[in-house]
């Protein structure tokens, strides 16, 4: 058993936490497994994404925030779609993350998080995507530094796809005003998670 | 001077634990004509009964208030009570201070004992201009009408005719035998379907006490129980009495267009055809749809091979009026459609079939005479996988309930397949396994252990079709595993729902059905067959799905019921009923129209010596007194007995004085 369903190990208010976040009615999944009959991308999760319905119901937070499952999922929506409870999985799997960046859970341990907030930050300092800043801040983050470089990087630098000056948006005082929203955005979220859990 | 009693129950603590009973009692009399107000434990019981009782006798009352439960609980019980005493049965009314006071305002003791006593107050109100009435009685017309010719319908004709009475048994197809006709084997005993349904509808058919009436509905029902009138359709069946039933005219009819009802849209069938060999009657019908003389106006071969001449072209429908003392509905259920699931193909791939078509296949009376091949190139099948809750247990599909039988008759399909053909292998996605009954779960336990049928817990998410295979992605939720199986038939379970057009036909008989279709009983434990109408009671799939047992215990039920109808010699019939005063009527038909049960005549009559007008009267047989016409008369010329004009107004009168207790 990988896992065993102790009182010390449950934190009462993480379902509901889950469920206000998401607006999704988690207590409602009764297992059919239809959710990960379908998903494309279960067989490189650690749980399949019924399985995470019901540690949410269970309230088993340690191994949900851990898992690598809400990060790998791809927001297709498949589950969402045939869904007999009408749950919206995909926007539980995204919730999950929120809460994971926001802090208040455990992060899970692999390199998904680091690339989404390289991603989020290039787009915020720069209003575009600046691909060799963001592809060598997730190399040396993930420690992984040569990652790629040879021969697909060189190539592509050779040809001119990656360039070493980032592409700015037109309006350089449209990054002030990006910030700002990402910043809200980021306080709201915060404040929501935590908010909650009074 | 009316000389009222005033009698608070204490219902245990269920009333006496919330309202101050006592003050109630005390309030109560000091009311103008209440002679007597006493409180007591259990008014109900023997001892309460008997203060009433004594309290009659003793202050010489005429009129009783009881402030207890709701009449429909004990207004009957108090009536008797005071019928025994010596006062007309009509003269008592109930308060209710338990459902609509102690129960729900168990928050606000003081405001609740307020409305205790306000509501006492407007019983007595009422009380002091009641009039006395007295019971009347209607004739029984002692004859059963079953509509549905299924086990359940069989069952209940054969019960009925079986006390002595006669039934008419009404069957929209040709034949009677309903779903269970179609089965292959029933479980969990695994016997044949058609071997323990065939005797039965031959002795419905031969039983001099029931008439069968075949290919007919019923169109228009009026009355109420004891004399319901029910119009029936009569199909034009094209072929007469003269008919011997000899079947040359179904194999020489050259039309191979429609498709069998019976076999499930499986296989092709005449147009003139009976739906399957057994059929009772054995009368073929023609198919006017379908029939190439009515079709382009040539053809007629079954006339001219037909050896006793019973063909008749020109036969239309017929209507006929019948009355009848109870009626039976069971009207049975259809399976769910799944064109509606896009994940299993909108029931556009022709190797997902239903439960209902694998019944057909598997039989040996069936289109393929048991071999069970792919309906599609018609190839032996290998690997087939069962599907269980394709319409049930769905929320997204608007079919939230559980079936009930789809998880045995799943188990019973995979156990024949592997019975009849051992080297195939059967794959059931369940989500769980609901076997209550008896041997129920023995028998599912045995599809998985001896024949060793793979049971996998998830619901399938797709099917897809790939290089003539059937390429079947679910899950096993217990091994956290994606299941993929590549099917070359795949069955589904489809669940039960209300036959077509059922809220239609509750609408004949004011019936009210819940938000599917299925009817309501009256009372989901203590009146499972009865319904909100009198006389009318409900058998089998058509109030929820249930199994074969369960249909004919509830078919036995309801014929129970409908024999101890028909023992007693009249009907009692509540004389709260409308009634007209034609002086003041002034003959408008505004009550005539209104009226839901056609209890009003309009009639001209001389209401005053020498002056002849055209006035309202009401049939007392037939008015159930809902007190529409009351509200509708312009005149105020019609009130209701039991419920009088000045009675309401003196209610609504008190009901809004202010309470004078200190």
């Amino acid at each position: 058993m990988k896992y065993e369903l102790q009182l010390k190990n449950i934190k009462e208010g993480f379902r509901k936490d889950v469920e206000n976040l998401s607006q999704q009615k988690i207590s409602n999944c009764y297992q059919c497994g239809k959710c990960s009959a379908g998903c494309p991308v279960a067989y490189a999760m650690d749980y399949p994404p019924s399985m995470i319905m019901r540690m949410i119901q269970l309230g088993m937070h340690d191994p949900v925030m851990s898992s690598n499952t809400s990060w790998y999922c791809v927001s297709c929506e498949t589950c969402t779609t045939r869904c007999p409870r009408e749950i919206d999985i995909a926007k539980v799997m995204d919730t999950l993350k929120i809460m994971a960046q926001a802090g208040k859970y455990k992060l899970s341990e692999n390199e998904i998080p680091i690339f989404d907030w390289i991603f989020l930050k290039s787009i915020e300092l720069t209003g575009k995507i600046y691909e060799l800043g963001m592809i060598g801040a997730y190399n040396l983050l993930s420690l992984n530094p040569f990652k790629d470089v040879y021969p697909m990087g060189l190539k592509m630098i050779l040809k001119g796809k990656i360039g070493f000056i980032p592409h700015l948006i037109y309006n350089p005082f449209e990054v002030i005003k990006n910030i700002r929203m990402f910043n809200a955005i980021r306080k709201k979220d915060r404040e929501r998670i935590y908010e909650k859990n009074v | 001077m009316a000389r009222i009693g005033v009698f608070v129950c204490h219902c245990g603590t269920n009333i006496a634990g919330v309202v101050d009973v006592t003050r109630v009692a005390k309030y109560a009399g000091s009311l103008p004509g209440v002679k007597v107000a006493v409180d007591y434990k259990f008014m109900c019981s023997d001892p309460g009964q008997n203060t009433i009782i004594d309290a009659i006798k003793k202050y010489g009352l005429d009129r009783l208030v009881v402030s207890a439960c709701s009449p429909r609980m004990h207004e009957a019980t108090f009536r008797r009570t005071a019928e025994r005493a010596g006062i007309n049965p009509y003269m008592v009314e109930m308060a209710n201070i338990r459902e609509h006071v102690a129960w729900v305002h168990s928050d606000d003791k003081e405001l609740a004992t307020q409305k205790a006593m306000k509501l006492m107050e407007m019983a007595v109100a009422k009380v002091r201009r009641s009039e006395a009435l007295s019971k009347m009685f209607a004739p029984i017309e002692k004859r059963a009408l079953v509509i549905g010719g299924g086990i359940a319908g069989i069952q209940a004709a054969l019960d009925i005719a079986g006390a002595g009475y006669k039934v008419l048994l009404v069957e929209k197809e040709p034949s009677i035998g309903g779903r269970m006709a179609q089965l292959d084997k029933t479980f969990p005993t695994l016997d044949c379907s058609a071997c323990i349904l065939t005797p039965k509808m031959v002795a419905a058919a031969q039983d001099p006490n029931i008439t069968l009436l075949t290919y007919a509905e019923v169109t228009e029902v009026c009355g109420f129980v004891g004399q319901f009138e029910v119009k029936i359709k009569k199909k034009a069946k094209s072929v007469n009495s003269k008919c011997i039933g000899c079947g040359v005219c179904t194999t020489k009819c050259p039309s191979k267009k429609a498709l069998s009802e019976f076999d499930e849209k499986l296989a092709p069938r005449k147009a003139i055809y009976t739906p399957f060999p057994q059929a009772v009657p054995n009368v073929p019908v023609i198919d006017r749809t379908a029939c190439t003389f009515f079709l382009t106006g040539k053809c007629k071969i079954c006339e001219k091979v037909c050896p006793t001449g019973a063909i008749d072209y020109t036969q239309q429908d017929e209507f006929i009026k019948e009355k009848f003392g109870a009626v039976v509905v069971a009207t049975g259920f259809d399976i769910y459609d799944h064109s509606n699931y896009g994940e299993y193909g909108y029931g556009e791939i022709k190797d997902v079939i239903t439960g209902l078509q694998f019944e057909r296949l598997i039989s040996s009376t069936g289109p393929t005479a048991g071999h069970v091949t792919r309906p599609s190139d018609h190839r032996e099948v290998k690997n087939v996988v069962f599907i269980q809750c394709v319409g049930s247990r769905d929320e997204a599909k608007k079919r939230p309930y559980c079936s009930r039988v789809c998880c045995m008759y799943t188990a019973k399909q995979a156990m024949l397949l592997k019975d009849h053909y051992p080297e195939t292998q059967a794959y059931v996605f369940y989500i769980d396994i609901r076997s209550a009954g008896k041997n129920y779960e023995e028998f599912v336990q045995r599809a998985q252990n001896e024949y060793g049928v793979l049971y996998l817990r998830g619901r399938v998410s797709k099917i897809y079709e790939r290089a003539n295979k059937l390429l079947v992605k679910g899950a096993d939720t217990l091994s956290g595993a994606q299941v993929e199986i590549e099917a070359d038939l795949v069955v589904l379970a489809n669940g039960f729902e209300p036959k077509k057009g059922a809220k239609e036909f509750a609408q004949l008989f004011h019936m009210s059905s819940d938000q599917y279709g299925f009817y309501n009983e009256l009372h989901p434990k203590l009146a499972p067959v009865e319904t909100a109408i009198s006389g009318v009671f409900v058998a089998g799939c058509c109030q929820s799905p249930k199994d074969i047992p369960d249909t004919v215990a509830m078919a036995s039920a309801t014929a129970a019921k409908v024999c101890a109808l028909f023992a007693k010699e009249k009907l009692e019939v509540e004389p709260l009923i409308a009634g007209v005063n034609q002086l003041t009527c002034s003959g408008c038909e505004t009550c005539y129209n209104v009226c839901p049960y056609s209890a009003i005549e309009m009639k001209d009559k001389e209401v005053k010596r020498g002056e002849v007008r055209h006035v309202a009267e009401v049939l007392e047989s037939v008015c159930k007194g809902c007190g529409a016409c009351v509200g509708a008369c312009y005149s105020k010329a019609v009130d209701l007995k039991g419920f009088t004009d000045r009675q309401v107004l003196d209610q609504v009168e008190t009901a809004t004085a202010p309470i004078t207790d200190n």
